[in-house]
């Protein structure tokens, strides 16, 4: 089974290396504030800017929820993310959706963002085997989950 | 389709992932009105996010491992509000922040 992937273009007026700044390094500055796994309110979105690298909100108190990581790496060019929040709201280091992220010079003075997040019919697989594998089991299985709400 | 923009629902969702439960004892611990919880399942169920299996006299309400369709529309809603906001960021001249 396979799920369309989301995509989303955007023009914004900046060039490649702006946008690509703003997008991997200032997430903390227009990332929506309601859109968060943590428990508390971020303080800080973190891209760490390489490949291997971490992503993941930071709130007042310093605790680091996990939201995925660096896939590929290739300013000013393009970015490619793992998404690793299942359905269940939590980080989950087995699951891998995709974000990819272009940015293309439109040779106006603007540069066109492409946002595809794809792979996501792993979202479904994933919560698929963990139920098979817990039967019913969706309390255990989402401890990680309730763990994260009392932190 | 909005079924987890709103905050009340989004709580309701997160609670059946944390445990399943029943209409009434997710309207104990919120401070909305049985009716209103029952409202809130009815959009979370069509959405694909949560499905109800009776037992004895009450139904129980749990998360859905099958609702990828609504996750997806969620991710759909919020990468247009995340673009259109780091549209806006880049496109201010001064940072303010830096």
């Amino acid at each position: 089974m396979t799920i369309a992937p989301v995509i989303r273009t955007v023009a914004v007026k900046a060039s490649p290396e702006r946008a690509f700044e703003a997008f991997t390094a200032q997430m903390s500055q227009w990332w929506p504030k309601d859109h968060t796994i943590a428990a508390k309110p971020f303080e800080a979105v973190v891209m760490e800017p390489h490949v291997g690298g971490r992503w993941f909100e930071r709130d007042a108190d310093g605790t680091e929820t996990q939201w995925g990581k660096v896939l590929a790496w290739d300013p000013p060019g393009r970015v490619l993310l793992a998404w690793q929040i299942g359905a269940n709201w939590a980080y989950d280091p087995d699951l891998i959706t995709e974000v990819e992220m272009t940015f293309a010079d439109q040779g106006d003075g603007t540069t066109l963002v492409t946002l595809e997040h794809g792979k996501l019919e792993r979202v479904g697989a994933n919560a698929q085997a963990l139920a098979d594998q817990l039967g019913n089991g969706w309390p255990g299985l989402l401890q990680m989950f309730a763990d994260y709400a009392a932190a | 389709m909005a079924a987890l923009g709103d905050p009340t629902r989004r709580e309701i969702f997160e609670r059946l992932a944390a445990a399943p439960s029943s209409v009434g004892a997710l309207a104990a611990n919120l401070p909305v009105s049985r009716p209103a919880v029952s409202q809130h399942l009815r959009v979370l169920k069509e959405a694909g996010l949560v499905s109800e299996t009776p037992d004895g006299a009450r139904r129980v309400y749990r998360i859905d491992p099958r609702g990828i369709g609504a996750m997806r529309d969620w991710l759909d809603q919020h990468w247009d509000r995340a673009l259109a906001a780091f549209k806006d960021f880049v496109e201010t001249p001064e940072d303010p922040a830096e």
